[in-house]
């Protein structure tokens, strides 16, 4: 199931949160070896989660974390602005219509389904929000899955090497694109509206956006 | 009900407010506004972090006072259910289930608030937050359709807007952010002198998708709502010459 959450209200699931940490930990700090800071609970937490991000989580059938990814209104501190702006025209990428997504990350064991049902949910997001763009910051090998489930980002530019390649790109979404991600992440795309409803209340929402 | 296109009107008005230096336009602003996009009711209000509030906007009198003798802020679902939240809010995604929030939206009605709103949270700096608000009567589809249509417009004027109110802020320190980036300078130049998109991209040896966004950025960090008036306003400040 997708999850939206804004950090308090992932706050009130403390084993869920746990484990996306936990998880975060695992991937960016043992597995990909970033410089990352791990705390004595195993949770990596970075300066951005205490800007109040909202969270989309893949939670498994047992109620656990199989993947996250988080945002924020470029508008605000974000990642790509305070760290990877000669990446991206050398200034600020700023627009409440663009949004930063960071900290992609897949469980140990979870594969390209809970990856493109991420994607499908950041389409939910662009698509009721009114938002045009995603930009986004990711490790390397991410860039080999986003295309198998027909998510491609346009990489921007990468910094570093190695496992430690990290990756700045665009996201925009077109109804055939979500038609495909869909399917890759084996859910309708009337499963992925419902979710979105229940996590931010109730459609106000014609078919089709603008 | 016919909402009718806003943006020629919109842009005067957000052209005018930019150059406003005076805290009481702000409520004259707010009504040109409401009249631009065609609703009954406009309202902005934010908080800061000391705990200092400021508003202004369309609604009568007597409900402000009322909401405001009343405490309404501890029970409003609109503000409980915006604040730390960025995304938009059409007032049916509310949880208005509480009795008090009924008798709430209730009397609101009375008031001549509408039956339909949508609200725009925004965060500032150092934990300021904001609300942009446009209510009105209708049935649901004809609000649904009004929001879709014009909620980018709505999220970015409710963002020009708040810049404003900021400056006016006790204390407020020089506002040192929104300078174009040297690739958003580019892109604006090219499309002054009247470069398609796809010429443009071609020109700076970028895809059309990432030219997007540059011109994206830069319409919001310029304050306009569309390219053309971008491109206006980044000719008319000498952001870039042709």
């Amino acid at each position: 199931m997708i999850r939206y959450l804004y950090a308090d209200q992932l706050a009130r699931e403390p084993a869920l949160q746990h484990e996306m940490f936990r998880d975060r930990a695992d991937q960016f700090g043992r597995r990909l070896g970033w410089n990352v800071t791990v705390d004595s609970q195993g949770e990596e937490r970075d300066a951005y989660d205490g800007e109040h991000p909202l969270y989309v989580l893949w939670q498994s059938a047992d109620g656990g974390h199989g993947g996250s990814m988080r945002f924020l209104p470029t508008t605000g501190r974000t990642m790509v602005n305070d760290h990877f702006s000669h990446l991206t025209g050398g200034g600020r990428i700023e627009s409440p219509l663009i949004w930063e997504c960071t900290r992609f990350c897949l469980s140990q064991g979870a594969g390209g389904q809970v990856a493109a049902a991420l994607m499908l949910a950041g389409g939910e997001i662009m698509r009721n929000f009114g938002l045009r763009h995603f930009v986004g910051v990711f490790d390397a090998r991410m860039v080999r899955i986003y295309r198998r489930i027909g998510a491609s980002p346009e990489v921007l530019g990468s910094a570093g090497t190695g496992r430690k390649r990290v990756s700045v790109g665009l996201w925009e979404f077109s109804e055939a694109a979500r038609a495909q991600v869909a399917t890759s992440a084996g859910l309708s795309p009337a499963q992925s509206a419902h979710w979105f409803d229940r996590a931010f209340g109730g459609p106000p929402h014609l078919a089709v956006s603008a | 009900m016919g909402f009718e296109a806003a943006q020629p009107k919109l842009d005067m008005v957000l052209r005018r407010l930019e150059q406003s230096d005076a805290l009481e336009a702000l409520q004259d602003f707010i009504t040109e506004l409401r009249d631009a996009f065609g609703v009954n009711h406009l309202v902005y209000h934010w908080v800061n972090g000391n705990g200092d509030q400021y508003g202004c906007g369309t609604y009568d009198p007597a409900w402000v006072q009322r909401y405001l003798d009343q405490g309404y802020l501890r029970i409003d679902p609109v503000v409980l259910g915006c604040f730390q939240r960025f995304h938009p809010v059409d007032w049916k995604q509310l949880d208005w289930s509480s009795k008090a929030a009924r008798a709430f939206q209730k009397e609101a009605i009375a008031y001549g608030v509408g039956n339909q709103g949508y609200s725009i949270p925004i965060r500032g700096p150092n934990g300021q937050f904001a609300l942009f608000t446009v209510s009105h009567s209708c049935d649901d589809e004809a609000w649904a359709e009004f929001c879709v249509s014009s909620r980018r417009d709505l999220i970015l004027v409710a963002h020009f807007f708040n810049q404003k109110a900021l400056e006016f802020e006790p204390g407020r320190l020089p506002e040192q952010g929104h300078a174009l980036s040297p690739r958003e300078v580019d892109a604006m130049t090219l499309l002054a002198v009247g470069y398609s998109r796809a010429q443009a991209a071609k020109a700076l040896e970028i895809s059309e998708h990432t030219l997007r966004v540059y011109i994206e950025s830069a319409r919001f960090k310029l304050g306009a709502l569309n390219t053309t008036h971008a491109v206006a306003r980044a000719l008319s400040r000498g952001l870039i010459v042709v």
